[in-house]
């Protein structure tokens, strides 16, 4: 059995090891398929904080990776049109810039999974599922009538928006943004998981009833761990948009939660890498397999099956011979 | 002064009474022994003043109105209970469990290694891999990292091995004279009890029966009441 130490390590370095390989090989669609991989790791890193420590199962979380793309599609929207954005009493300009962009997609997506998260921590078991995916679908349905910014056509955004100091449109160094961010956000995991926080929220998934014996109020942790969740979800939100440049509602639909829930139990569900490892296979299979059929959603669920029903550890369990927490 | 004063404290488990009116009183460093048969109202008495279930009647700590609290905020009023059956958080570490609960107080992981040398031989063993009497020392040492001003212990003891039971009822003693805490006890162990409480109280159906110093309880009352 390998210590998951050294897995972490292992993974992140084949994460740089693969585009680099692709740079000198001169094969810029590989950079941009690791960087996919990348980011919809970065979104389930987020979701894994609510998800594996706090046992929060969220049906609903590609609403934040969709207000993090809404944010950055509109605000280079208004930037490329050169039309203001107007906002009730304020009027503010559209804006390329990174920085801009990703704070704008973190506070939006925190406030959003503020509220949310206020509301659904009410219910607990199959009602939060089921209340987190109805805040997810009326994200959805909204995005699909607001004509203003695209409705069911979405959004482009002609060039990628500009880093200080970077030409984002040279893939390599685009994947360079977007790993440093997937390292960042796995730092606030694992430090987190070994605060006291953590492990308070560790305790109130365990035990709700318990953690109130010691002082803690379990709503309060689970509402924290769902706004950095959000916030974090949200920036890979931004990011796959601006990956992508262009934004759409299929961005909030539920069947990207279910994904996101899905690459957690394949890595592995409160792992650090898990998201990471189950982003990389779900990008892998998609490339290679999708070649050959259109249905490779198939093979996922045989795999996804396999995992549910033998290594509920998912592959970091499969490979460290520790099994999972149990949510 | 009372330090926890309990009057005619009614509840019930849905449309089932279970507590009539039970009448307790606590003062500050004192350890008070709560009695009675099974299924009279003892871990419920505990339930209704840590609000983990709804209850009428009186119920004040340190001057504040324990019903107008939800459970979390009575803990940190200093109530510090260690639960019937360990419960401790068992995917965490033993060290995981303690800094879990922490709160500011003299009570830290030196203390409680000290307390229970055995927890701090076994601090980064995951809590489920502890034996039953490691887990009721560690769910104590959670308890005491909240620095609780009463210390409410619930059949800590029961199921134990004798020698982990002496090494418990040593640990009690040692909180009582070291530190000076209010202790509510729930136990079987008539002689255990005698030894460290101060008084008594014994419950029969849900309401208080006998309330005295523990030198004056006689075998006739808890013959009749205990069943001892």
């Amino acid at each position: 059995m390998i210590r998951e130490s050294y897995i972490n390590w292992i993974v992140l370095a084949g994460f740089l090891v693969v585009p680099l390989w692709a740079l000198s090989a001169d094969e810029p669609f590989t950079i941009t398929l690791a960087t996919r991989a990348v980011l919809l790791a970065l979104a389930a890193v987020g979701l894994n904080i609510a998800l594996g420590i706090g046992g929060l199962v969220s049906l609903g979380h590609a609403a934040f990776f969709g207000l993090g793309g809404y944010a950055m599609g509109i605000l280079a929207h208004h930037a490329q049109t050169f039309t203001p954005l107007e906002l009730g009493m304020f009027t503010i300009a559209g804006t390329k810039s990174m920085p801009i962009i990703w704070l704008t997609a973190i506070i939006v997506s925190a406030l959003a999974a503020f509220v949310i998260g206020l509301l659904s921590l009410r219910t607990t078991g199959v009602y939060f599922i089921m209340i987190t995916l109805a805040f997810g679908q009326m994200f959805f349905f909204f995005s699909i009538s607001w004509s203003a910014y695209g409705g069911e056509d979405g959004l482009s955004i002609y060039v990628r928006n500009g880093f200080p100091g970077l030409n984002t449109l040279v893939p390599i160094q685009f994947f360079g943004l977007c790993f440093t961010a997937l390292c960042a956000a796995l730092f606030v995991h694992w430090k987190l998981r070994k605060s006291p926080f953590g492990l308070a929220l560790n305790a109130a998934r365990q035990s709700p009833a318990r953690v109130e014996t010691v002082g803690l109020n379990p709503v309060r942790l689970k509402l924290l761990a769902f706004v950095i969740s959000g916030a974090i979800t949200g920036l890979a939100g931004a990011l796959f948009a601006d990956l992508n440049r262009f934004v759409s509602p299929t961005m909030f639909s539920w069947q990207l939660s279910g994904e996101l829930i899905v690459l957690i139990i394949i890595g592995g569900v409160g792992r650090l890498m898990g998201p990471v490892i189950g982003a990389a296979l779900f990008v892998t299979l998609e490339h290679f397999l999708g070649a050959f059929t259109d249905f490779w959603h198939v093979w996922l669920g045989v795999i996804l099956l396999l995992i549910v029903l033998f290594a509920r550890g998912g592959v970091v369990g499969i490979l460290t011979g520790k099994a999972g927490p149990h949510v | 002064m009372s330090l926890l004063r309990v009057h005619d404290l009614k509840a019930a488990y849905g449309p089932v009474p279970a507590l009539f009116g039970v009448d307790l009183e606590l003062a500050a460093g004192e350890v008070l022994a709560l009695m009675g048969r099974n299924g009279m109202g003892k871990s419920t008495t505990v339930k209704a003043i840590c609000r983990m279930i709804p209850s009428q009647g009186g119920l004040q700590f340190a001057g504040h109105d324990l019903h107008a609290l939800p459970s979390y905020k009575v803990a940190r009023l200093g109530i510090g209970l260690v639960p019937e059956g360990r419960r401790c958080f068992k995917d965490l570490t033993v060290q995981e469990n303690l800094v879990a609960a922490a709160r500011s107080g003299p009570w830290d992981l030196k203390g409680v290694d000290g307390l229970f040398p055995r927890l701090g031989e076994r601090r980064h063993q995951r809590a489920a891999s502890l034996s039953g009497g490691e887990q009721q020392m560690l769910a104590i040492g959670r308890a005491l990292m909240t620095n609780p001003q009463l210390l409410i212990l619930d059949e800590a003891t029961e199921g134990l091995a004798p020698i982990v039971r002496q090494e418990i009822w040593a640990a009690i003693n040692r909180i009582k004279t070291e530190t000076g805490m209010a202790i509510l006890l729930i136990d079987k162990s008539l002689r255990e009890l005698s030894a460290v409480s101060d008084r008594a109280m014994i419950l029969a159906r849900g309401h208080t029966v006998w309330t005295g110093k523990m030198t004056e309880l006689t075998p006739e009352i808890t013959h009749e009441y205990v069943g001892v």
